[in-house]
């Protein structure tokens, strides 16, 4: 009990004190994730729009396909990243394993189809409702989809935020293909589980408690957008 | 207000790329209903045509197959001769009757449909808030266009298509849910564009509002034009059966 209080104490220093290790690992997992969710938002977001828009064949497979793709397993990512990189894979003359690289590629894939797939709702509502007018104003294709991204811009970014939100939280994948090195690909969630499983809580409390910051932090955001969003133009 | 006086010979000295609208055997099948049955129509001149008949004539379809907007099973439409095209269709107002505006501000609705007709951009906010002020709704530039009220909405979504000065507007019942003083806004925009040179087509079920607008009623029945006559005599000797059974009230399917 009495160690169990302590690590409390210690962790709340370390955050409080903003120890090199720990910022460290908090800085890398930020860039990791950002960068990750910002390439899959590059890919999510026009393949949403597309599917939301195009008509093609299978097409209602396509988003079956999409929705399920939400809940891809880190692991099995993790696993196919890592087969791709290896040495002997197609990938493995790039080097890219256990670098963060690497995680970025692993956690691109799997937020991609979580920003793509409600990209593709919203578009396609979105899209429903406008298309009759926009042709009726002479409105080309490519616009329309502009202005359809556009006017769907704050449940886009809510999406963006979920994301992100995802991509920080995520271990099984980034442990795979990051490896978990000190200083070079070690993040918040796989430096809380070695940690965890070393027995130093103090650490891996801190770094908890920095990740549900974010959490809150990223939701909050989503509150506030949702609000600023309905007072300028949003029904 | 600016060109307000300006806009009829400038409207006649431009070459006319819409008008006349055509329609040339419409046919339009949904399932088993045949919606237009074989339609001849042709909308050119000027003034104001009512377009009436019962719910389920085929008074909307034929609106949005004239404007382009949706395809005939058969049969093939023409401005001004040739077939609809995308370039011109901001010269083809359009006016829905639940008006579809875009999540931004009243002014950025008209700023976004000049524009698609490539007025620069400098000049846009300027014609948008002159396509206010003739709407009588210039206070409500800034506001979002999802907290106006439905008729402020209706007026803003003809603001918006008057804004890129068509040679035809045509509305689709387009006061049928508002109350009667948003009813005689829209009323008094629709006939300024009128008098401003603009050739209306006007659906409606409101038969004191066709007497008070149009100069021209066209009836259609069963997916057909079945009577098209100037207004006084439309309304004073109607020739065909079904019409005058309408007039009466008794014909409503």
């Amino acid at each position: 009990m009495h160690d169990f209080y302590s690590a409390f104490g210690e962790a709340f220093r370390l955050v409080v004190g903003l120890d090199p290790d720990l910022t460290e690992i908090v800085w890398l997992s930020i860039r990791v994730s950002f960068a990750s969710t910002c390439c899959a938002a590059l890919l999510g977001l026009p393949l949403g729009a597309l599917i939301a828009i195009a008509k093609f064949p299978g097409r209602s497979v396509a988003v079956v396909l999409l929705n399920s793709l939400m809940g891809l397993p880190p692991v099995v990512v993790g696993l196919m990243v890592y087969l791709a990189l290896s040495n002997s894979g197609p990938m493995g003359s790039f080097a890219l394993l256990y670098t963060p690289t690497a995680m970025v590629i692993a956690q691109t894939i799997l937020i991609t189809p979580i920003i793509a797939a409600p990209t593709r709702q919203t578009i396609e509502d979105l899209g429903q409702e406008y298309d009759e007018q926009l042709r009726a104003l002479g409105v080309g294709p490519l616009r329309a989809v502009g202005t359809l991204l556009w006017d769907g811009r704050f449940s886009l970014i809510t999406a963006f935020l979920a994301g992100f939100a995802r991509a920080t939280a995520e271990v099984g994948a980034v442990i795979i293909v990051g490896g978990n090195i000190n200083h070079v690909t070690r993040v918040m969630t796989t430096a809380i589980a070695l940690e965890t499983s070393k027995g130093d809580l103090a650490l891996a409390l801190g770094l908890g408690m920095i990740l549900m910051i974010i959490a809150i932090g990223v939701n909050a955001l989503v509150v506030v957008l949702r609000a600023t969003g309905a007072r300028s133009a949003y029904a | 207000m600016r060109d307000a006086a300006a806009q009829p010979e400038a409207l006649a000295s431009q070459a006319r790329v819409i008008l006349p609208v055509a329609g040339h055997g419409l046919v339009f099948q949904r399932g088993a209903r045949r919606i237009l049955d074989g339609v001849d129509f042709e909308i050119g001149g000027s003034g104001t045509l009512a377009i009436i008949g019962p719910n389920g004539a085929g008074k909307s379809v034929l609106a949005r197959v004239l404007a382009g907007l949706i395809a005939p099973t058969a049969g093939h439409v023409t401005w001004a001769g040739t077939p609809p095209d995308r370039r011109r269709a901001p010269k083809f107002g359009f006016v829905f009757q639940r008006p579809v505006l875009l999540r931004r501000s009243a002014l950025a609705n008209i700023t976004y449909a000049l524009a698609i007709v490539g007025v620069p951009r400098a000049e846009r906010a300027g014609r948008a808030l002159d396509a206010l002020n003739r709407a009588r709704i210039a206070h409500l530039a800034r506001s979002p266009a999802s907290v106006l009220s439905g008729g402020e909405r209706q007026l803003l979504s003809l603001a918006r298509a008057l804004a890129t000065e068509p040679e035809i507007l045509v509305l689709d019942e387009p006061t049928s849910n508002l109350s009667p003083a948003a009813t005689t806004a829209i009323e008094a925009l629709v006939d300024e564009a009128r008098k401003a040179g603009t050739r209306v087509a006007m659906i409606t079920h409101d038969l004191g509002q066709a007497r008070r607008l149009a100069d021209e009623v066209a009836f259609v029945h069963h997916g057909r034009v079945v009577e098209r006559a100037p207004r006084e005599a439309f309304f004073a000797r109607p020739s065909s059966a079904e019409a005058r059974a309408f007039l009466r009230g008794e014909l409503v399917l």
